[in-house]
């Protein structure tokens, strides 16, 4: 690999960063945190083709692969339940979902 | 060098639209550049050397996941500058924790190198003569079969979640109840009439709709 590993390992961090920060800055909109969380997987699989690519090692684009699958499964189900909360309760707002509270 | 300019270009992008994805005001400009970034991505993908997984990134991501928040954004009736709100209220907190995060990953990805017998350990080494596709998918039908045949079974359980969770029974649809029809019998539906000739009947009404 011509690029260096230790630059693929600032973007994915500066990537993973930015969805943390995603997360912080909107509290309220769940949508837009379910993005948050695909970009924190895409810098994980950025490191692992990364690490994949740098050590010429198999294994990691295939982890790289079961990652992708998760977070595919992981965002259909979300927004499934994102649906039929909204279907049910007319908001999406995350403060609003108090039900299991008691 | 052509491909560290490459480099630059993409992963800038993919930075900028990921900002742009936790910052911007109306949810389907996110997802749209969400889009991109998952598009640059894949160049990334493609400038490490793993062909296979940037396309599956490409079709997977864009075609897929990206689609279905754009479904769902779209879909949803929501008044989203109500949940911008505190937008700016979180953004010192946010950015302490991002930025005491990026500076732990910094010092980790500064203070650390390769091992030197990091090559020793390898699992699957990366065959030279062949394609990636060839070697990636030798190895999962090879070493990997039992995981990969797992994950199909988590897209085939995230598939029957989605489809329960948001199916809606219609209560004025018109179905076939098996059980109800072959339980009828002839005298709840059958009714012998004796027409008298050149009079003709009147039409009896069933006692009661069974289908």
């Amino acid at each position: 690999m011509l690029i260096p590993l230790s630059h693929y390992l600032f973007v994915a961090g500066l990537l993973l960063v930015i969805g943390v920060f995603g997360i912080f800055m909107n509290r309220k909109n769940i949508i837009i945190i379910m993005m948050s969380i695909e970009l924190i997987l895409l810098a994980a699989n950025i490191n692992f083709i990364a690490f994949s690519g740098a050590l010429h090692d198999m294994v990691g684009q295939v982890f790289t692969m079961f990652v992708l699958t998760v977070a595919a499964a992981e965002s259909a189900i979300g927004l499934a339940i994102l649906v039929i909360y909204f279907r049910n309760r007319g908001s999406i707002e995350v403060e609003d979902v108090t039900l299991m509270k008691g | 060098m052509i491909q560290n300019l490459l480099f630059d270009l993409f992963s800038f992008i993919l930075l900028g639209s990921a900002a742009m994805v936790v910052t911007s005001r109306n949810p389907v400009h996110a997802v749209l550049f969400l889009i991109l970034a998952f598009i640059n991505a894949a160049a990334l993908f493609l400038l490490a050397g793993a062909e296979f997984l940037a396309m599956v990134l490409v079709i997977v991501y864009v075609g897929a996941v990206a689609v279905l928040f754009l479904f769902v954004v779209m879909m949803l009736d929501v008044n989203f500058a109500v949940l911008r709100e505190g937008f700016q209220r979180y953004a010192p907190i946010g950015a302490l924790v991002a930025l005491i995060l990026f500076v732990e990953l910094a010092l980790f990805v500064t203070g650390s190198t390769v091992a030197p017998g990091a090559a020793a350990a390898r699992l699957f080494p990366t065959p030279d003569n062949i394609t990636n596709s060839q070697a990636l998918g030798s190895l999962i039908y090879t070493n990997y079969l039992p995981l990969f045949q797992l994950s199909g079974v988590i897209l085939l359980v995230a598939m029957i979640g989605a489809i329960v969770l948001t199916h809606r029974d219609r209560k004025r649809a018109k179905r076939q109840n098996l059980d109800v029809q072959h339980a009828r019998l002839p005298a709840e539906t059958l009714t012998m009439v004796s027409a008298k000739l050149g009079a003709g009947a009147a039409m009896p009404q069933p006692k009661k709709e069974t289908l």
